[in-house]
């Protein structure tokens, strides 16, 4: 074992004997997301750096404190990419965040989330021990798949300090289109084009404004383009539109109102919930800018299959994500215990229970 | 191996509560106990291994299934869930002292939904006949293990199935939405949802591949994908195993993504063209099989740019699929590799390691030397784009020693995938057949975080107990009849 990950398992070890709360963090741009992170901060950066990446492998082996930015151009330099296109959420974004946070862009309904990306992760678990879980390769059902079940548990299960993720090629051509639509039609229209094909990476509304990036041969793109209509952006302003709303900078974003993250089932209706919307996912993902109760907003996604999570928010004492069934909960707090017996990794970054 | 096994006595007082207490709410027909109704259920796909189960159950609704295991978490009985059956890993291996839960009757599909792009589906459903329902709408299931008009998508679920397609489509892990089901307990429960992600930890990960060790699944959300509107395939020749694995290589570093790209040794050509007559070049020493699908202008795109890659990659003779036909006839040979053995030999032994692809020929250099140790064959057919590696030893199990040297061939070449970087199941489970070469790939810790999160669904262990994790008694005996390079995998175990 080298160094920094000796380093950082031992304050993990000592920490868990004096049962001291540890903070997990990288770069921090993710410190608004989840429950008000507590306890002593552990900079995860001292571990950092690309361990592998064959582009031909379709593989790349990444150390948690590498920033997010690196590695993607370093990807960019063999023409690959993450293909769940994490937001960044800031230039000190690191490896290990993106992971442990889970969030995936634009591309994602087409693509797959972070967790599908994931092959293999180490991790120093609560105790301070180094695991290894999963691998370099696109298949393994060698033991439970500890690797994905890590992508998006905030770091309550452990530091992933390396991570190994399937990356694709970059599409050879994408395109842009601009349609006017209302909220009632857009979703149904989003849905019937998901099931063609067509090779739509990307959709979010606005305002009765459709945004839709295809993806793929030009040739192919010529023939979806005609089937879908609608006016066709230019490339630079296409690519600066899917960054700035990948990066959640577009106007809709702005402003100290708190943002709610519904995830629905795609074909749900619209909700009528008050405030400004802007979907994505071809209708997966509902942004919602509103003072409503957390309560109405919970039980309207929960009716329609889906779940409520306050995103960013001044106030987040009173939870930040859905409450879990009791059958679920109960597993929630055992494998936390597994992985951390003593409850010091981002303790209440999760829920509050653990 | 198996004979022995299934000559355990069953403890007739025991069976004779178990049936009563199960009789109470199942029709008589479904409780199955005497031996000549139990044995056919002695074995799965991995016919070496056969155990006769002490009752089988084969209910018909969720209730049913949640009271099958609430009677047996209560009496204590082991639970070892069943799908079709065709699982290569022995992971649905009855216990001469379990019930063996049939989820047979399970065969419906209850959903498709061609808006959403979901199916509903009971896990007995045949992974083909969720593509066959939603054809009418022009969708279809992505993961397409060669088994696939057979087996069911309760047991793809459990092993985490792949097929020829999942390097572009993904695993079942990939293509599931959700899981309805039941802990050992009885108490009902469901992973993920109909909307992309769920709230905390990522369980429908967790128990994706967990070989029926976690949860009873009643019912799957899959999502469906647009069918492409054509597909096509070339079939390149190589006079070097080497040089195909480069080509492979070549063509993913292109930024090429095939649908399907598959490798077959000349052994296995040969093999399977006198079973099939796909119309394989017979002097190849390796073939490729590369499929482009998407709009006719992307497949005549994208075909052309691997014809020139594979071409520069040195490819002797390449021919491209000119019609459905002719492409299907391409994959026949492929698709039947595994039938093809079979006429060829009396018995084969599957392998199902994952390597980088960039070892391939290192890999395939040790098997032919495995081949002069053991003296045994070993043609080789392998999900190139992937690194999914499938030899198969052939041999005859009437031989007790060719039966010992092939389990010695096995287990050495599991090993060397594990030695440069790989995995010893890509998509076939450990089950029981490969739960030794587990203290390999996994240290002590790994394993007790594995039997940690089996404590957290499953206490007392009932639910399909002896599979997949090894526990660190048997690594440590294992351990000893395995030292490499003078290193002990577990030395602060205590030794017999």
């Amino acid at each position: 074992m080298d160094a920094p990950i000796a380093a950082l398992a031992g304050a993990i070890r000592e920490a868990a004997q004096a049962r001291r709360p540890l903070r997990l963090r990288g770069g921090g741009t993710k410190d608004f997301y989840g429950g008000e992170p507590v306890g002593e901060p552990l900079d995860t950066r001292v571990c950092s750096g690309i361990t592998s990446y064959e582009p031909s492998e379709l593989v790349v082996t990444a150390r948690c404190g590498t920033p997010l930015a690196e590695l993607e151009s370093a990807l960019a330099a063999s023409g690959q990419m993450l293909a769940f296109e994490p937001p960044h959420f800031g230039r000190a974004a690191t490896l290990g965040g993106c992971i442990a946070a889970g969030l995936s862009g634009p591309r994602r309904a087409a693509a797959g989330s972070v967790r599908d990306f994931v092959l293999g992760a180490r991790l120093i678990d609560g105790r301070g021990r180094v695991l290894a879980f999963g691998g370099q390769v696109m298949k393994n059902v060698a033991g439970y798949d500890v690797s994905r079940l890590v992508a998006g548990s905030l770091g309550t299960l452990g530091l992933i300090v390396e991570v190994s993720l399937k990356v694709l090629p970059k599409p050879p051509a994408e395109r842009t289109l601009r349609l006017e639509l209302p909220e009632d039609r857009v979703i149904e229209q989003m849905n019937r084009w998901s099931g063609l094909p067509l090779s739509i990476t990307a959709t979010a509304w606005h305002l009765g404004t459709l945004a839709l990036r295809l993806s793929g041969a030009p040739s192919a793109l010529d023939a979806a383009a005609r089937h879908i209509g609608g006016e066709r952006l230019e490339e630079s302003e296409a690519n600066a539109f899917w960054q700035e709303l990948r990066e959640q900078r577009t106007p809709f974003f702005a402003g100290d109102e708190p943002l709610w993250r519904l995830s629905l089932p795609p074909s749900t209706g619209p909700l009528g919930l008050p405030g400004a919307q802007m979907i994505e996912w071809n209708g997966a993902l509902r942004w919602l800018k509103t003072n409503a109760q957390a309560h109405e907003l919970r039980s309207a996604a929960g009716r329609a299959g889906g779940h409520a999570t306050r995103f960013r928010s001044p106030e987040r004492s009173s939870g930040v994500f859905a409450d879990l069934p009791p059958a679920l909960s109960r597993l929630h707090r055992e494998l936390k215990a597994v992985f951390d017996p003593a409850g010091i990794l981002n303790r209440g970054r999760l829920y509050a229970e653990f | 191996m198996g004979e022995a096994l299934s000559l355990t006595q069953v403890n007739v007082e025991r069976q004779r509560a178990v049936v009563a207490a199960l009789r109470g709410f199942l029709p008589q027909e479904s409780v199955l106990w005497r031996e000549e109704e139990t044995r056919p259920y002695e074995c799965d796909g991995l016919t070496a291994y056969r155990h006769v189960p002490m009752v089988v159950a084969l209910p018909d609704t969720e209730e049913q299934v949640r009271r099958v295991l609430k009677t047996c978490h209560g009496m204590g009985v082991p639970v070892v869930p069943r799908g079709a059956g065709t699982g290569l890993s022995g992971g649905a291996l009855p216990l001469g002292d379990g019930v063996l839960l049939s989820m047979a009757k399970f065969m419906r599909i209850l959903r498709v939904d061609p808006l959403a792009c979901i199916a509903v589906v009971q896990p007995g459903v045949r992974n083909a006949a969720i593509s066959d329902a939603a054809v009418r709408f022009g969708l279809y299931y992505a993961p397409d293990p060669s088994s696939q008009i057979a087996c069911s998508i309760g047991g793809n679920v459990a092993e985490n199935s792949g097929g020829v397609h999942c390097l572009k489509y993904g695993l079942t892990v990939h293509n599931v939405l959700g899981v309805r089901g039941y802990t050992i307990d009885g108490e009902p429960i469901t992973f993920g949802s109909e909307a992309l992600d769920s709230p905390g930890y990522d369980l429908l990960a967790l128990v994706i591949g967990s070989e029926g060790m976690l949860a009873v699944t009643t019912e799957i959300t899959v999502k469906l994908l647009p069918k492409p509107r054509c597909a096509q395939v070339i079939m390149a020749s190589f006079d070097d195993v080497e040089k195909a694995g480069d080509a492979v290589a070549a063509v993913l570093a292109a930024g090429i993504v095939p649908a399907g790209l598959e490798m077959m040794d000349k052994p296995a050509t040969r093999a399977v063209e006198e079973f099939v007559h796909a119309g394989y070049d017979l002097d190849a020493v390796a073939i490729l099989l590369c499929e482009s699908d998407g709009s006719p202008e992307e497949v005549a795109d994208e075909i052309a740019r691997m014809k020139a890659v594979l071409e520069a990659g040195g490819a002797t003779r390449m021919s491209v699929s000119r019609d459905e036909d002719e492409r299907l006839r391409f994959w026949s040979g492929r698709k039947a590799a595994f039938g093809a053995m079979g006429r060829i030999s009396p018995d084969y032994y599957c392998m199902d390691g994952t390597i980088p692809r960039k070892r391939l020929g290192e890999v395939l250099t040790f098997i032919a030397q495995m081949e002069k140790k053991y003296g045994l064959r070993c043609p080789n057919v392998f999900h190139a784009g992937d690194g999914n590696l499938h030899p198969l030893i052939l041999f005859d199990a009437n031989d007790p020693d060719q039966l010992t040297r092939t389990e010695q061939f096995a287990a050495e070449v599991l090993e060397k995938c594990i030695e440069v970087g790989g995995t010893i199941t890509g998509e076939h489970g450990v089950g029981v057949e490969k739960i030794d070469q587990m203290c390999a790939q996994f240290g002590r810790d790994e394993l007790e975080v594995f039997h940690g999160i089996k404590r957290a669904f499953d206490p007392q262990g009932l639910l399909n107990p002896g599979k997949a994790v090894p526990t660190l008694v048997r690594c440590a005996e294992f351990g000893r009849m395995h030292v490499r390079g003078g290193q002990l995998r577990h030395p602060e175990l205590p030794r017999f």
